[in-house]
C-alpha cells in the first residue's frame, strides 16, 4: 500500500505487471522491477509509462537506487514508487534517487518520515532531485 | 590542512542530532537491535566482544593538534585512556557505552572530525599517501583530491546500499606508501602531457580472496574524475554478487567478468553519467587546494649533530627526506617492543599534538602501518622533538623493522576473529627486541591478522601471519612474499600452520635462511623472491 506519495497527480490504478509481461504487451502503462531487471530495458517506453515499481526484498539490496536514477537519468517524469523492505532511514537516499512514493511493508511512522526528510538542509553530490550540492552553492 | 565551511560543519552537526535520535529510539526500546544495527554501523559503531567499538574517521590520515587532542580527550573520558590506531588511518575506541556515543560524535564535531562511513556497506574513509605534501617524488598533493572525494561519497544516495565495503585510496608518488592497489578503487596521479589526470586501478582487496586491483584506466582527467567513480560505483552497485557475503567485494565481480569486459560496462556508464553535470568545477578542487598550500618554510638547511648515539639510530631509521631543504619527515613508532601494535595511551596522544603543534606546523598524519608522521619537521629541531619523544616512550626506533608489526585486534576484541593477534606481535618484537639484530634485517614488514578478513594485511606482509580456528585451538599459518608497496605481491601460505611460540619460532628460522642467503643489500623480500621458498621450507619443516 502507498503509504507515502511526493506527487500531485492522480494514483494509477492500472496493477503493475512484470518486466518480461510488459515487454510483450503493447498497452500496459504500469510495471514492476524486480532487482534483478535491467532499468535499461524501459528506456524506449517511458513516455508511456504512468508507473514504475522498483521491489526492494531486503533493504540491504541496494540495486534499486541505481535503477531509479537511471531511469530519471533518461527522462522518466512518472510515478516512480519504492515497494518492499524500505526503512524510515532510507527515505531520504531514494528521495534524492528519484523516488517520489513508496509503499513500504511495514508500515512507517509519518512524523519519522517527515524528520528524515527535513534533517540535512545541503548535499555534497548531484543526484537525481533537485537538490543543489554545496560545491554549485559555492561557486554560484 | 582542510577547514569546513558552514555547509560541512552543518551535515556533520545534523548527523550527530540524528544518531543521537536513533540511540534516544533503541534505548527507549522503540526499534530493535536488528533495525539498530544498520543505523549504528552508518556511524561507525560495532559490537564487539565484550562492549561496543566506535571508529572514528581521520579523512586520509591526517589531522592537526587540536583534533588530536580531542582524540585523547575521548580516550581519557569515555575509554580505558587509550586508543587504537587502525590500518585504514583511523583511530579505534575499544570500551565504549551506547548512552555517551552521541555525546562523543558531539565533541568530535567541534574539531571538525565524525564517525560517518566507518563501516557499513557504503564508500568508507579515503586512504591516502602519509607523506602527501612532504614527499620528494610525489607529482602533486593527493589530499586536496582525498577531500574531494570524501565530501562526493558522504551520504552518497546511491552508494550507500552497495554489495559490500568500499574502500578507495590516492596516491600521487611512484613510491606506494598507501597499499593503493590492495583497494577496491586505488589512484594514483600523474601527469600526462601537462594534464593533471589519474591512473584508475579497480578491484583490489585483501580479505579471503586476495587480489591486486588491475589497471581499469590508464588516464582520467581531472574534470571527469567524479563520472568516472560514479559509472564504476554504478556498474558495481548493478552487478555486483548479492548472494554471498564473501564474494560480494568488487574484486570478485571484476575476476568474474574480466578486467576488459568491467571496463568497457565502465565506459558505456561514463559516456551516459558525464553528461550529467556531476563533477564540479575545477574551482571547487582549487578552492580546496588552497587548503593545502605548503606550510611557511623558515629553516635552513642544517648539518644534524649525531653526537648521541639512541638519536643517531632513531635518525637513521625514522626520519625520511623531506622534499624542502631543511626539513625532515619524522615516523613515530606506536610499535614499542612488547607492546600492542598502534596503540597509544592519551598522554602518548596529547605528548605527539604538542610536538605536531611546537615543531611540525600542526599536522599529524596516520599511517596505515599503524604509526604516526610529523611531516614538516625542521633539520634544528629534530633533537628536541626526539627527546619530547623518547620521555614519553615513544622514540622505538624500528620504522619497517621486523618489530614494526602491524596486526589486528584479534581475538582480544574482535567478534570475528578467530585467533589472537596482539599475543602473537608481541612474543615477535620481544624475541627481536635487539636493536643491531633488528637493523641487521633491515627492512622486513610482518603483518598478523586473527582471521581470513585480514584486516591485519597478512597478505601483504613479507612475512604474514594469519591465525585460524584449529579444532578450537589458535593456529597460525605463514605466508612469505606479499608486498603492499609499488612492488606489489600477495603472500603464499608456505605449510602447515603452527601453534603460538612454534610460528615465533619459525619467523626466526626464516630470518636465519635470509641471513645466510642474503646477496648485498637485499631486503628479506627480494631474496625470497631470488631464491623460492624451498630454503625456507627446508629450515623450518625440515
Amino acid at each position: 500500500m502507498v503509504e507515502f506519495r511526493y506527487r500531485s497527480d492522480e494514483v494509477t490504478e492500472q496493477p503493475s505487471v512484470t518486466l518480461d509481461a510488459f515487454l510483450d504487451q503493447s498497452n500496459a502503462t504500469a510495471v514492476r522491477l524486480e532487482p534483478d531487471d535491467d532499468a535499461r530495458a524501459l528506456l524506449p517506453f517511458l513516455d508511456r509509462l504512468t508507473l514504475i515499481e522498483v521491489a526492494f526484498p531486503k533493504y540491504r539490496d541496494g540495486r534499486g537506487y541505481s535503477a531509479a536514477r537511471i531511469l530519471r537519468e533518461s527522462g522518466y517524469r512518472g510515478e516512480l514508487r519504492a515497494q518492499g523492505d524500505v526503512l524510515v532511514d532510507q527515505i531520504a537516499f531514494m528521495r534524492r534517487c528519484g523516488f517520489d512514493s513508496f509503499a513500504p511493508e511495514a508500515s512507517l511512522n509519518p512524523e519519522a518520515v517527515a524528520r528524515a526528510l527535513s534533517t540535512y538542509d545541503h548535499v555534497y553530490q548531484k543526484a537525481a532531485d533537485t537538490a543543489v550540492p554545496v560545491w554549485k552553492l559555492r561557486h554560484g | 590542512m582542510y577547514k569546513y565551511d558552514h555547509y560541512d560543519q552543518a551535515l556533520v552537526d545534523a548527523r550527530v542530532a540524528e544518531f543521537r535520535d536513533q540511540i534516544n529510539r533503541r534505548i527507549a526500546g522503540e526499534i530493535t537491535e536488528d533495525q539498530f544495527k544498520p543505523l549504528r554501523l552508518m556511524n561507525g559503531l560495532y559490537l564487539q566482544l565484550h562492549a561496543y567499538m566506535l571508529r572514528v574517521a581521520i579523512p586520509y590520515g591526517t589531522l592537526d593538534s587540536r583534533q588530536m587532542r580531542m582524540l585523547a580527550h575521548i580516550a581519557r573520558k569515555y575509554d580505558r585512556d587509550y586508543g587504537h590506531f587502525t590500518t585504514r588511518q583511523n583511530i579505534q575506541y575499544n570500551w565504549i557505552k551506547l548512552e555517551e556515543c552521541a555525546d562523543i560524535l558531539e565533541e568530535l564535531a567541534t574539531v571538525e572530525m565524525h564517525a560517518i562511513q566507518t563501516s557499513g556497506n557504503c564508500i568508507r574513509n579515503i586512504s591516502s599517501d602519509q607523506y602527501a605534501g612532504a614527499a620528494a617524488d610525489e607529482v602533486t598533493d593527493p589530499r586536496p583530491w582525498a577531500e574531494l572525494l570524501r565530501q562526493w561519497s558522504t551520504f552518497h544516495p546511491e552508494f550507500s546500499y552497495l554489495p559490500r565495503k568500499f574502500k578507495i585510496a590516492v596516491i600521487a608518488s611512484p613510491e606506494d606508501r598507501a597499499a593503493m592497489r590492495l583497494h577496491d578503487i586505488g589512484l594514483e596521479l600523474i601527469r600526462q602531457d601537462g594534464v593533471l589526470g589519474a591512473r584508475v586501478f579497480v578491484g583490489g582487496g585483501m580479505g579471503r580472496t586476495p587480489m591486486i586491483a588491475p589497471e581499469i584506466n590508464p588516464f582520467v582527467k581531472a574534470d571527469d574524475l567524479l563520472s568516472y567513480l560514479e559509472a564504476c560505483l554504478r556498474v558495481y552497485n548493478r552487478y555486483g554478487r548479492r548472494d554471498n557475503i564473501y564474494k560480494a567485494r568488487i574484486k570478485i565481480l571484476i575476476h568474474e567478468i574480466g578486467a576488459d569486459e568491467y571496463r568497457r560496462q565502465v565506459a558505456e556508464e561514463f559516456a551516459h553519467v558525464k553528461t550529467l553535470g556531476i563533477d564540479p568545477p575545477l574551482a571547487e578542487l582549487e578552492r580546496i587546494t588552497a587548503f593545502f598550500a605548503a606550510p611557511a618554510y623558515d629553516a635552513v638547511d642544517v648539518e644534524t649533530d649525531r653526537s648521541d648515539p639512541d638519536f643517531a639510530v632513531w635518525l637513521d631509521q625514522n626520519v625520511k627526506p623531506h622534499k624542502q631543504a631543511g626539513y625532515a619527515i619524522v615516523n613515530i613508532s606506536l610499535k614499542p617492543i612488547g607492546g600492542i601494535p598502534g596503540d597509544a595511551t592519551s598522554a602518548q596522544i596529547d605528548v605527539m599534538a604538542d610536538l605536531a603543534e611546537r615543531y611540525s606546523f600542526d599536522e599529524l598524519r596516520v599511517t596505515h602501518a599503524q604509526n604516526i608522521v610529523l611531516p614538516y619537521v625542521a633539520k634544528r629541531d629534530l633533537y628536541a622533538v626526539w627527546q619530547g619523544l623518547r620521555d614519553a616512550e615513544l622514540a622505538d626506533a624500528n620504522l619497517d623493522l621486523i618489530s614494526d608489526i602491524i596486526a589486528c585486534p584479534g581475538l582480544d576484541y574482535c567478534s570475528l576473529a578467530n585467533a589472537r593477534s596482539i599475543p602473537v606481535a608481541q612474543k615477535i618484537a620481544t624475541r627481536f627486541a635487539d636493536m643491531d639484530r633488528q637493523r641487521d634485517l633491515g627492512e622486513l614488514k610482518l603483518k598478523i591478522s586473527g582471521c581470513i578478513n585480514a584486516c591485519g594485511h597478512h597478505h601483504a606482509g613479507h612475512i604474514g601471519i594469519l591465525g585460524v580456528d584449529k579444532k578450537g585451538v589458535e593456529n597460525y599459518q605463514l605466508t612469505f612474499g606479499g608486498s603492499g608497496a609499488e612492488d606489489v605481491s600477495i603472500g603464499k601460505i608456505i605449510g602447515p600452520g603452527f601453534d603460538e611460540d612454534g610460528v615465533v619460532d619459525a619467523v626466526e628460522k626464516a630470518t636465519e635462511v635470509y641471513k645466510a642467503l642474503r646477496q648485498g643489500d637485499e631486503r628479506f623480500i627480494d631474496t625470497y623472491r631470488r631464491v623460492g621458498l624451498e630454503p625456507f621450507k627446508e629450515a623450518i619443516y625440515g
